[in-house]
């Protein structure tokens, strides 16, 4: 019994060691947003700020477009989501209920895309999209970006894990293929729908690479590229980057706030360890 | 299993077998066509996705790697040159080697601390659990950009938290910017500390897993916590770790957007990555052709690193 006691603060200071290095990059950004241009980096440094204000968030607001970048990733992060759930919950369904050798092949198709990341064909990616006259678009940021292995095989996880017997019975009732999917399968995969809307939110909320490389109109661009272009100056305007920063991450971490359950709960190895 | 269902009803019916079988053939040519339709019909969008932003860039891409491809106007053929024009490119050999040390440090770092943040969430003896479980979780939101930005306002050379700490404990400044090696360090921190979160969440799950009737019994034994760490956990969560270092080494070579924060690649080229060299190359010099062979090379190299890893994956378990 007396050894319980210093595990317990051996355990406990491990782990607020842990969070204390997770936690305070980002407790000493948040903090140094509130600070006004000067202060900044007037030594000695305080923790606190000794004039807290917000203008640095109102100066980025106004002096880039931000509100046009936040509609923009706004309008890429909700239809690319909405899209990558129905066709993943489609595709995933399929692998799972239906045993072709076509659908075998396709599911090592679809496996490998992890292996092979949009990254590595970057340059002919961005030939295509642009002869299909998506370049400078917003669809052309979404449309090859909603196929996600993942997505796919969380889906295909959890219709395994349906009986079968529900599916058979299904059919006895004379009800299509397609409506049992749309009526029972679909309702039943709730949390699966939750957990990959809010992964695949993040996902495209945070990308960089790819809006990049669609986007050359500042009136396309995302919330990244954006604040990509505040760090790319010569003279970084910090107080107009700590502002535009922390603001850029408010939606996700509220969005976050709400649904955290699903994203705790979700087991992300799935299909991928067998 | 939809053959079978027939079967037993033939059975159950006692019909002649030959009936049976006749009427199992046409049923399942039946149910067979039907059941082409429906899964092709599900699979219909994401096949066409990965057909046209998958295989045929893929195709075309490998293609121009064998041309002179600007973007515009014809592609000249030029065959392997760029392959070889390749090996003999200094800038191409140093973004690789950049590549591969930053991932041969990125990887051990992120397995260490998403595995001990795992195992410190699981074990019973830590306490404020939920509220470390969601601090742990921030970095996940946020975006490789920002995150970038987070680790150079704590790393500036003149108005850096950790130079001011450093300073005001009788050290000298540390040139966090300017030096490539110092500047890399910072990067790889900061991938570890924004890659942690999934994969400790994976750890989490892998552990739970583990029957508790190990651990008693290893109690009763008289292991030490160590022991018990070394040879049961760790065994019993080898599926996941290997997940966790394939996945962690994959996304690691292809790092871009973080580092573009941290420092744009430099100070001058010397950071430069893969992903880095290839952008550059392919679309603010135009040279597709070029780009493509380095992104095939690079492809190459994700692929061996997989199959390597898959194939010590296996002898381990054998």
């Amino acid at each position: 019994m007396d050894n319980l006691l210093p595990k317990k603060v051996w355990a406990t200071a491990a782990l607020w060691f842990m969070v204390a290095l997770y936690g305070i990059p980002v407790l000493w950004f948040l903090l140094s947003s509130f600070k006004p241009a000067g202060e900044l980096f007037s030594y000695p440094l305080t923790i606190f700020p000794k004039q807290p204000t917000i203008s640095g968030f109102t100066e980025a607001w106004t002096s880039f477009d931000f509100s046009r970048y936040f509609g923009n990733t706004l309008i890429v992060a909700v239809s690319a989501t909405l899209i990558t759930i129905v066709t993943s919950a489609t595709c995933g369904y399929a692998l799972a209920k239906y045993s072709n050798w076509w659908l075998r092949a396709f599911t090592i198709c679809i496996l490998a895309t992890t292996m092979l990341p949009g990254e590595v064909i970057l340059s002919p990616l961005f030939l295509i999209v642009r002869d299909l006259g998506l370049y400078n678009s917003l669809a052309g940021v979404v449309a090859p970006s909603v196929i996600t292995a993942t997505g796919t095989f969380l889906f295909r996880q959890f219709f395994l894990s349906v009986p079968r017997d529900l599916l058979d019975a299904a059919r006895i009732d004379g009800s299509g293929e397609l409506s049992t999917f749309i009526r029972i399968m679909l309702p039943l995969s709730r949390p699966i729908i939750m957990t990959l809307a809010i992964m695949s939110f993040q996902w495209r909320w945070n990308d960089y690479i790819w809006p990049l490389v669609v986007l050359n109109d500042p009136n396309e661009f995302t919330l990244q590229i954006g604040v990509a272009s505040i760090v790319g100056a010569e003279n970084v305007n910090w107080s107009v980057l700590l502002g535009a920063s922390v603001l850029s991450m408010i939606p996700l971490v509220v969005i976050y706030l709400i649904f955290q359950k699903y994203v705790m709960n979700a087991d992300l190895s799935a299909g991928l360890k067998d | 299993m939809a053959e079978s269902v027939p079967q037993s009803a033939g059975r159950a019916n006692e019909t002649p077998a030959r009936t049976a079988s006749r009427r199992w053939s046409r049923r399942r040519t039946r149910r067979h066509d039907r059941y082409t339709l429906a899964p092709l019909l599900l699979i219909s969008s994401n096949l066409a996705l990965f057909l046209l932003f998958f295989v045929w860039p893929a195709v075309i891409g490998l293609g121009y790697s064998f041309t002179s491809y600007t973007g515009v106007g014809s592609a000249p053929f030029v065959g392997l040159d760029n392959y070889q024009r390749l090996l003999n490119d200094e800038a191409f050999y140093a973004a690789l080697v950049r590549t591969l040390i930053f991932t041969a440090a990125v990887v051990p770092l992120t397995y260490v601390a998403s595995l001990s943040a795992a195992v410190l969430l699981v074990s019973p003896y830590s306490r404020g659990k939920p509220v470390a479980r969601v601090i742990f979780f921030v970095p996940w939101l946020i975006s490789p950009i920002i995150a970038g930005v987070i680790w150079r306002w704590i790393f500036g050379e003149n108005f850096g938290l950790v130079n001011y700490v450093i300073i005001a404990l009788g050290g000298e400044a540390v040139p966090w910017q300017s030096n490539a090696n110092l500047s890399l360090i910072i990067v790889i921190i900061a991938a570890a500390w924004g890659s942690t979160a999934v994969n400790m969440l994976m750890f989490v799950a892998a552990i739970k897993n583990v029957p508790t009737a190990y651990y008693e019994a290893a109690s009763l034994d008289g292991a030490g916590s160590w022991a018990k760490f070394r040879h049961i956990t760790l065994p019993s969560i080898a599926p996941t770790s290997f997940i966790v270092i394939l996945l962690t080494t994959l996304h690691s070579m292809k790092e871009y957007a973080l580092i573009q924060a941290v420092n744009a690649g430099g100070p001058g080229t010397e950071n430069n990555l893969l992903i880095q060299y290839i952008f550059t190359t392919g679309f603010r010099r135009a040279q597709i052709g070029y780009a493509s062979a380095a992104s095939f090379v690079l492809m190459l190299l994700l692929m061996i690193i997989a199959i390597a890893q898959l194939v010590i994956n296996r002898r381990k378990d054998s």
